[in-house]
């Protein structure tokens, strides 16, 4: 008979890799879509860069904020692409794995806990976001907007920005048992306004004061302004530098608590 | 006797104010294939979750491997294969891509999982669909691959919640045959089921569950023997007359249950009996002598069928 020591033994693997083992199972799924990931990747910042950099730029010929239209831009825009990325990685897969395929329930019937779970979606995302971003990055860079110095910087502010966003988005969704239209109200009226009102394309000053708090709560808004510090060195003061930080920092962590919790209760019946 | 590896002591499991589990107990030895029977809400998926470490019980002491589900849950699904009454398969990954994930889960290492899929796959006669994508598979299949998928971690003990519920019957006799292939090789089953025909195939041993309580424990055929006569005599008069004969002939056999399309008569003798409904000229529509099933013992104990 197999002891009660060797039975604790044989999931202590599991104990430590279990994230990395439900990551594994979501990027092996991923690779059913890889194309349409892969062109979107390329796709999306040579769009955007084309259209703003030949486009718009000649709008504003002075630029803004002491360097040009696309420098200003290009690192937000970068930011974005992050978060769009993590909003659509950490809604539909949840209800996947909750509601459509139940594959969540699948998992916990194994050695792996709740809370891997959510370690192993939230470990997805951010690979995802950090391929999109450094691709992003490249083309950037290319385009002239970016120095290359600032690839590491670039990437650790996308990746804290994508967690503000993914993980209250993963506690949301695991909260949702039917979807009634509720996540593509978040994509229209969380996400959207999110990229429009978070100073992407202009400083959050051009808009009416009474606009201006959408900027201030919103995770876009905090990690645009840290990349645009980080690539052309935007001035300002270093509390604000760190209150961006802190802001994006308390997001991720109110997020994975709540996540962590909602998981339990859904697979903890 | 061997060590039991399921150990239930008065479990309770408490939903609010609606009591799913009420005070169950019962003891399961490695190798034996049990089974829990009982129909839709009797609180067997419910027992099921808890021995499989994912519902933690309200009152009672439940022993799995040696280990509490209730603080052990990891260490003891490390030892569990569990078959959901759902194909909670993944549509994004191929066939044989499920099993390699699910391996992995196990802290199995990628070459493990590879030798062992493949193994899985020809078990489970899938292996010409290796490479095939999930969702257009025919229920049988999914729920082949559901096994194959539990068995991964080669479990010492494999639970399975309604395995052929929503199968056709020739899918359902695959099925069971693998099932008791594994029996053969000293797998320790607990399954649910509400057909007396799996639970008689399947189970050396069962409880009758209903309401959260258990109704009697046995083997099928203790429990027949016990609660049933050896024959019974199915009659058919239309479903406004039955009631009316029912009275009639009922003195022919040792017991009478008056079902909304049939009367069953309970008998060791079910030829005599037939006969002697007939000399008595009480000629039913339509008639059946057949030998007593696990559906006779809960109509017996709830005065309920068990598909309803």
């Amino acid at each position: 008979m197999t002891t009660v020591e060797q039975i604790r033994a044989g999931a202590a693997r599991t104990r430590r890799w279990g994230w990395w083992y439900v990551a594994e199972e979501r990027l092996r799924a991923m690779r059913g879509y890889s194309t349409s990931l892969i062109v979107t990747s390329f796709g999306n910042p040579l769009v955007y860069l084309f259209a703003l950099g030949v486009g718009l730029a000649t709008l504003v010929p002075a630029g803004i904020d002491g360097v040009t239209f696309l420098q200003f831009v290009a690192p937000a825009l970068m930011m974005s692409t992050a978060v769009t990325v993590a909003a659509e990685e950490s809604m539909y897969p949840v209800m996947m794995g909750f509601k459509w395929t139940k594959i969540f329930f699948g998992f916990h019937a194994t050695p792996i806990t709740p809370g891997q779970i959510v370690g192993g979606m939230v470990a997805t995302v951010v690979i995802r976001v950090m391929a999109t971003v450094a691709v992003f990055f490249g083309i950037t860079v290319a385009f002239g907007a970016t120095p290359v110095t600032t690839f590491v910087p670039m990437v650790v502010i996308a990746t804290l920005t994508c967690l503000a966003v993914a993980l209250p988005l993963i506690a949301y969704t695991a909260t949702l048992t039917n979807d009634t239209g509720q996540l593509a109200m978040i994509q229209r009226f969380v996400i959207m306004p999110m990229f429009l009102f978070s100073a992407t394309f202009f400083p959050l000053s051009q808009l009416p004061v009474y606009l201006q708090w959408i900027g201030w709560m919103s995770p876009l808004w905090h990690g645009s302004q840290t990349a645009r510090v980080l690539s052309y060195g935007m001035d300002e003061p270093l509390w604000t530098s760190i209150a961006h930080i802190v802001v994006l920092g308390a997001f991720a962590v109110v997020g994975a608590i709540v996540a962590h919790r909602v998981f339990v209760r859904r697979l903890t019946v | 006797m061997s060590t039991p590896v399921i150990v239930a002591n008065n479990v309770r499991k408490v939903f609010g104010d609606f009591v799913a589990v009420d005070d169950i107990s019962f003891e399961v030895a490695p190798g034996e294939s049990f089974g829990l029977l009982g129909p839709n809400g009797a609180g067997k998926s419910t027992t099921m979750k808890m021995v499989g470490a994912v519902s933690t019980r309200t009152s009672g002491e439940l022993n799995i491997l040696g280990l509490d589900p209730n603080t052990d849950g990891p260490a003891i699904r490390s030892r569990l294969g569990v078959v959901p009454q759902d194909d909670n398969l993944d549509n994004e990954l191929r066939v044989r891509e499920n099993l390699l994930a699910y391996g992995r889960f196990f802290g199995m290492s990628h070459k493990e999982v590879a030798t062992r899929a493949d193994e899985l796959l020809e078990f489970a006669q899938l292996a010409d669909r290796h490479d095939a994508r999930v969702e257009p598979l025919s229920g049988g299949m999914k729920r082949r691959l559901t096994i194959a998928r539990a068995l991964m971690n080669n479990p010492k003990i494999l639970l399975l919640d309604e395995p052929t519920t929503g199968l056709d019957p020739q899918a359902r006799h695959i099925l069971w045959d693998r099932l008791f292939r594994l029996k053969e090789q000293g797998t320790t089953l607990l399954l649910t089921t509400h057909y007396m025909d799996e639970a008689e195939q399947l189970c050396d041993r069962l409880i009758v569950v209903d309401k959260g309580r258990i109704m009697a424990e046995g083997s099928p055929a203790d429990l027949i023997r016990t609660y049933s006569t050896r024959e019974v005599v199915e009659v058919r008069y239309g479903s406004d007359k039955n009631a009316e004969v029912a009275p009639l002939i009922s003195h022919l056999a040792d017991r009478t249950e008056v079902l909304p399309d049939r009367i069953l008569l309970y008998t060791d003798a079910g030829e005599a009996t037939l006969a002697r409904i007939s000399e008595l000229g009480h000629h039913p529509v339509t008639s059946l002598v057949r030998r007593s099933s696990l559906e006779d013992v809960f109509l017996r104990l709830t005065g309920r069928s068990l598909v309803e």
